[in-house]
């Protein structure tokens, strides 16, 4: 009799919770519907597939945050209306599987921003593009994404454009000859900067002194950063996450290693800066996204996103934001918010496109082609290192 | 460089050996492996955070804190998910299950209430070094080693001593002779998940401490390895838990000083299917095999 009352229970939550759910969602197209009814040609669904849960939900949320703001400031300008139809993956590919093929099937949407990594895009990447809907990265760096399939583009700077700058302005400032290697090695996205890293180093002619490797949410790295800094190398270069990187700084600066540390796109947030406070001192990255740049819309961005989250936007939350704008000027140039063949090819052809991570063109393989600014962590800000 | 990575190992095996002694603790008195076990760790981290950046307390009184309310989240763990299955005749997976249940409901819970984020503990907390010739030794590994070296022996002495360590022993033993001798066993049970909880909470401040990253998902390879060394020292059994958890951490340590950071896992947990080989039981368990409850 208990039981079956507390399955009644839970049964009524559920319920309850389903009709949450069901409020919300109605609410929302009856708004977004009576906007699309002023603009003309209706409003153009765009699926968004994003970690949101889980131990990398801080990446997700940011995107969510960006692409969330571009939105309303897209249908505030009223030239194209759009709704997003936000799907979380829990940083799984399964899950990541799952929420595009509903967003593609059931929710019919015109294009899909996401999935936040790099691992995910190569599971859903082919059934976006066997669909025939473009799927736009806004943080897949890793090698080979936009091979998948000839709707699948990313607006994130692929680390084979990001690492070799970094490493080579790091040598020429700081004489390095011999150098250590941190990755994540179960990260698709850190394994590939990994080797982007160890290429660029042989190309710069410098010593690897040894490689070491940590997974994605490891806490203790002492073992690690004991060993490098018994081989005294002159920098170390650290291919994952930032929150992974910033533990790992704070360490080699509690154990005296107080050598630079050059990073991959992970290394690229306020959040780094947050998480390992004075250690982040000497840490260097090369972006495309670089809040101190003289540009309004660069400026624009960062205080709207502040007046909205009372927070600093990081890169993720600024390429998601360009690359809904991407969308949105693909859209309007289209001229139709439903036929995907034509939203693809009207993507294909962006090119001059200004956003907050720069002049923006995809190039013929639909990755970014866009500039980079080498940036190294000084007095708690990241700085040009010029 | 061999002393550090000691030293290095001592710190991480001292933290899993906490972990593993809730689990050990709850094991042996309920025959239940309480999956909730890593979660509560993750709510005292943040419980220690939450005392010494928001009310700016001291780091013992913050232990104090996250041991307090590890107690009364084994209290109602106990209340909630256990006792109602104990009553009823059902399979002896059920309370697995809703332990299960327990850890994905704190872990969402934390989720909504601090935020994916990994946050970390100021840095007055980590300031100090301390070097010995070429070993250097931070003030924070020093208090990890002392607390948990002196809650261990604090534990192992209460209960071998004490009338209630006893009566944990005795209920260990076999719940329904214990019954018989006059040992209440339900408030037995209850002060053992407690126990076993306030410990598991004073472990996740540690860890917090130790390695500056509390966020909502850490109590979950923590809770692996509490499990790994569960086994390896011997089902429960307190010194095994104690001795497995310094071995693991060392093991996993000494794999990547002298070999390959990629098979850091790979190593420590290969030595425990060996050690399983030779010692089915467990570094500690006894000879016998306890059947099943």
């Amino acid at each position: 009799m208990i039981s079956m009352r507390k399955s009644m229970k839970k049964f009524g939550a559920a319920a309850l919770a389903m009709l949450f759910t069901v409020t919300a969602a109605g609410c929302g197209g009856g708004s977004t519907s009576t906007q699309g009814g002023t603009a003309a040609g209706g409003t153009a669904k765009i699926g968004v597939v994003s970690y949101l849960s889980g131990g990398g939900a801080a990446y997700g949320e940011a995107i969510r945050q960006g692409l969330e703001l571009a939105r309303d400031e897209i249908n505030a300008k009223g030239k194209v209306k759009i709704e997003l139809v936000i799907e979380d993956s829990k940083g799984e590919k399964n899950e990541a599987i799952n929420a595009t093929n509903k967003l593609i099937h059931k929710d019919n949407v015109v294009a899909i921003v996401g999935p936040t990594l790099s691992g995910e895009m190569f599971a859903v990447g082919p059934i976006a593009s066997q669909a025939g809907v473009s799927i736009m990265g806004t943080s897949t760096t890793a090698e080979g994404i936009t091979d998948i399939g000839n709707t699948v583009f990313r607006n994130s700077l692929p680390e084979s454009l990001a690492i070799p700058p970094a490493v080579k302005k790091a040598k020429e400032k700081f004489g390095l000859k011999k150098v250590a290697i941190m990755y994540s090695n179960n990260n698709d996205f850190a394994v590939s900067g990994f080797k982007t890293f160890e290429k660029a180093i042989k190309e710069n002619g410098m010593e690897i002194v040894t490689t070491e490797t940590f997974a994605d949410k490891d806490t203790d790295f002492s073992a690690q950063l004991t060993k490098i800094a018994s081989l005294q190398p002159d920098a170390i270069m650290v291919a994952g996450l930032y929150q992974e990187a910033a533990l790992i700084l704070k360490k080699a600066r509690e154990i005296g290693l107080n050598v630079p540390v050059v990073g991959n796109n992970g290394f690229n947030s306020p959040q780094l800066i947050k998480a390992a406070g004075s250690a982040a001192e000497g840490a260097i990255v090369a972006s495309p996204w670089y809040p101190g740049k003289d540009d309004a819309t660069v400026k624009n961005f960062i205080a709207a996103y502040k007046a909205k989250y009372n927070k600093e936007p990081d890169q993720f939350a600024a390429q998601a934001y360009d690359a809904l704008y991407i969308i949105a000027d693909a859209l309007e140039k289209a001229g139709t918010t439903s036929d995907v063949k034509k939203v693809r090819d009207s993507l294909a052809a962006v090119k001059d496109f200004h956003g907050v991570t720069g002049n923006f063109a995809f190039d013929a393989n639909r990755n970014p082609a866009m500039d980079v600014t080498v940036l190294i962590v000084k007095d708690g800000k990241f700085t040009e290192l010029k | 460089m061999l002393l550090q990575q000691v030293v290095n190992g001592l710190t991480l095996g001292s933290t899993y050996a906490i972990i593993a002694l809730g689990y050990t603790l709850i094991f042996g008195v309920l025959n239940i492996v309480n999956m909730a076990h890593g979660e509560i760790f993750m709510i005292g981290a943040f419980v220690g955070l939450m005392l010494v950046t928001k009310l700016q307390t001291g780091i013992f009184t913050a232990l104090a804190g996250a041991m307090l309310t590890g107690a009364v989240l084994g209290y109602l763990l106990e209340r909630i998910a256990l006792r109602p299955l104990r009553r009823r005749e059902v399979s002896h997976l059920a309370p697995l299950i809703s332990t299960i249940g327990v850890s994905i409901f704190l872990e969402s819970l934390a989720l909504k209430i601090f935020g994916p984020q990994a946050q970390s503990f100021p840095p007055v907390f980590s300031g100090q070094l301390f070097e010995l010739g070429t070993l250097k030794i931070s003030i924070i590994q020093i208090v990890i080693l002392a607390v948990s070296f002196g809650l261990m022996i604090a534990l192992r002495f209460w209960l071998a001593k004490t009338k209630m360590g006893k009566s944990i022993r005795a209920t260990a033993e076999n719940l329904e002779t214990a019954g018989l001798l006059g040992v209440n066993t339900s408030q037995v049970i209850i002060v053992t998940v407690m126990l076993a909880s306030g410990l598991g909470s004073v472990a996740g401040v540690l860890v917090g401490l130790a390695f500056n990253a509390v966020e909502p998902t850490m109590g979950i390879t923590m809770g692996f390895k509490g499990l790994a060394v569960l086994i390896l020292g011997g089902l429960g059994n307190i010194t095994g838990a104690m001795v497995g958890g310094l071995l693991l951490g060392i093991a996993e340590v000494f794999s990547v000083a002298y070999g390959e950071s990629s098979y850091r896992e790979a190593v420590a947990f290969g030595l425990i299917i060996i050690l399983l080989f030779i010692r089915p039981q467990g570094l500690f368990g006894s000879g016998s095999a306890q059947g099943g409850r």
